[in-house]
């Protein structure tokens, strides 16, 4: 259980983080969403006692971090893979992390097992990818056995089977009853690994919410309906309290239009009341992707000038894949 | 670079810990000693350090003899007759100093540069006992090293000089005079003993002064800049200043007070004592350590 009070960071006249409280809870994984330069770790390198915040504190388990006589048996940390000496080895970096907690030098072996990287861990780090130096931060999350874990975007620089496995770990973990807090920009990622979401924009809190209802309550549901007789079934849906939008018109395919105040049973009973071809008649679910796009487009810290939310009517890949993503967590 | 084979699928489920200990201090010295042995800057700034003293002692010792032989005899080989332990002690070691100072300084700012720092705050959340056990480590390892390295060149020099019969002329009451003069030293001799003792305790206290610095100013090449300004430049121009007052300034700076202790006879007008002289050096690197400590907890890391 992590609990931050009214955290505040300024770096001479930029505030990174603007008066931000949050609780994450145990047994799920939280996940901490924001664009870049939203102030995440900036966050969590304030609740580590890392840097010093203008205001607020943060427990972990009731005690701030810097009261934790063995840290790394409480709070296993993921700040950033290339923390380490590039001149020294893995093995030798988890030894002396093990060696200040008191834990005996098979722990570095077990942890290493843990990651994959026992063969190669007497090298040193310098040769590594992003990923292995990934998962030499992982390993030393992991050392003391912590019931809390944060992780500062962990699947930076891993491969599909990296990102899988440590999906799985995370809720391996948070199913142990562990505090998961893992930041990312990705929110594609999130909405199959996190259970609940912290989004922050600007070093502000902008929701807090379980993943599914983050996307249920920040996107708009619309229905795409297409048919050759358009005009005459938008006047019915809006006879019917629906509103439809004319969409512009695709090549050789018949006009659409986007509905929303109507589900989509409702308009395929108008239709057919009315005898109304239909060619396509579609529920257009946000995606978390959109969902955060409108949430932050306030917030963006390096925005360019396109607009940040793209238009709802073509359906983007990130809408396809989100009909099914979220509900795909386990 | 390297290439590293991509990492076996793992697992996902890990044993528990041992219960394991309480670590205290005795294990975050074995963590500091982990850090220092475990990367090749250590080991090479070390052979460096004994190999530029050792050989430069002989190298310049026989050199100078030399140059005695064929008559060739300057205002700088003089030292060699009228103190040959301070010429002995002050030539390899004065050039392998600088490594110490090297060493000092990297033993921290690579945390810094590496960002291995963050690693090891998290580890150790109050901060300045990693301060404490990196300076203790650093510091015996460095007078086992500096010792070690201290009575080798000591005894590179007595064996070349040792017995060594150099002519002197002289001009006394009208006539010129001739008089052989051979040289000794030995380890028995007053102060010599202390003299070279004292050279290995000097470079540890060295070493910490230049951890100290590398500690406040967190930049590899800013610090090694600043110490061997110091040491080289700085501390030994000083010696310029005017009066009796600049006499003063310069007696109790850092090193120039430090290394009254590696020589085994005073100069005239020397201010302090040899010992005198240790404690000055000492009072000022305990004060730099303190003002590192001091920065180390309240800047963000």
């Amino acid at each position: 259980m992590i609990e931050a009070q009214d955290l505040t960071k300024r770096y001479g006249d930029k505030l990174a983080v603007d008066h931000l409280s949050f609780k994450v809870e145990p047994g799920r994984v939280t996940g901490f969403l924001g664009p870049n330069g939203a102030g995440k770790s900036t966050t969590m390198r304030l609740m580590l006692g890392l840097d010093r915040p203008n205001t607020g504190t943060t427990t972990i388990n009731g005690r701030r971090y810097a009261e934790l006589a063995q840290p790394l048996r409480t709070v296993g940390a993921l700040l950033e893979a290339k923390a380490m000496h590039p001149g020294r080895s893995a093995r030798n970096h988890l030894l002396f992390l093990a060696q200040t907690q008191g834990l005996p030098s098979r722990r570095v072996d077990e942890v290493l097992d843990l990651v994959g990287l026992r063969e190669v861990a007497r090298q040193r780090v310098r040769g590594y990818s992003l990923g292995m130096s990934q998962r030499v931060g992982i390993a030393a999350a992991m050392l003391g056995n912590p019931s809390v874990l944060l992780l500062d975007e962990p699947v930076n620089g891993l491969d599909p089977e990296g990102i899988l496995w440590i999906r799985n770990l995370m809720k391996h973990l948070a199913s142990e009853q562990r505090t998961i807090f893992v930041s990312s920009h990705l929110m594609n990622e999130m909405a199959v690994t996190a259970d609940h979401l912290i989004v922050i924009g600007k070093g502000k809190l902008i929701a807090e919410s379980s993943t599914q209802e983050f996307i249920e309550r920040s996107s708009e549901k619309s229905v795409l309906v297409r048919s050759p007789d358009a005009e005459a079934l938008a006047g019915l849906i809006a006879a019917e309290g629906g509103k439809a939008i004319p969409q512009d018109p695709a090549e050789g395919r018949a006009a659409a239009l986007s509905v929303t105040g109507l589900d989509a049973p409702r308009i395929g009973e108008i239709a057919a009341a009315n005898r109304i071809v239909l060619h396509e008649l579609a529920p257009q679910l946000g995606s978390l992707e959109e969902a955060f796009m409108e949430m932050t487009a306030d917030s963006v810290e390096y925005g360019g000038d396109t607009p940040a939310v793209p238009p709802r009517t073509s359906p983007s890949p990130f809408t396809a894949a989100s009909t099914t993503s979220p509900g795909s967590s386990q | 670079m390297t290439s590293i084979s991509p990492p076996a699928p793992a697992a996902t489920t890990l044993p528990a810990p041992a219960p394991g200990h309480r670590a205290g201090f005795g294990g975050l010295m074995l963590a500091e000693w982990t850090k220092i042995r475990s990367v090749r800057s250590t080991v090479w700034t070390l052979i460096i350090f004994a190999v530029v003293s050792m050989g430069l002692t002989g190298l310049l010792t026989w050199l100078t003899l030399n140059a005695l032989n064929n008559g060739r005899r300057r205002a700088s080989a003089g030292g060699i007759i009228t103190d040959p332990v301070n010429f002995i002690l002050g030539t390899g070691l004065g050039l392998g100093q600088l490594a110490i100072c090297v060493l000092g300084v990297l033993v921290i700012t690579s945390e810094y540069s590496t960002g291995a720092i963050r690693s090891s705050l998290l580890a150790v959340p109050r901060r300045y006992p990693v301060m404490l056990a990196k300076g203790l480590v650093f510091a015996a390892l460095v007078i086992v090293v500096g010792e070690i390295v201290a009575f080798a060149s000591f005894f590179i020099g007595e064996a070349l000089v040792n017995g060594h019969v150099v002519t002197l002329h002289g001009v006394q009451a009208g006539h010129v005079i001739s008089v052989n003069h051979t040289i000794t030293v030995a380890l028995s001799q007053p102060g010599v003993t202390r003299a070279v003792v004292g050279s290995g305790l000097y470079l540890t206290v060295l070493g910490l002064f230049a951890l100290a610095i590398g500690g406040l100013i967190r930049h590899t090449a800013g610090a090694i800049t600043a110490v061997i300004g110091m040491v080289l430049v700085i501390f030994p121009l000083a010696g310029l200043l005017p009066d009796s007052w600049g006499a003063h300034v310069h007696a109790y700076l850092p090193t120039v007070a430090g290394q009254l202790i590696t020589a085994d006879k005073p100069t005239a007008g020397q201010l302090l004592s040899p010992w005198q002289g240790f404690g000055v050096f000492c009072a000022w690197t305990a004060l730099l350590f303190g003002a590192a400590i001091f920065v180390l907890q309240r800047r963000d890391a």
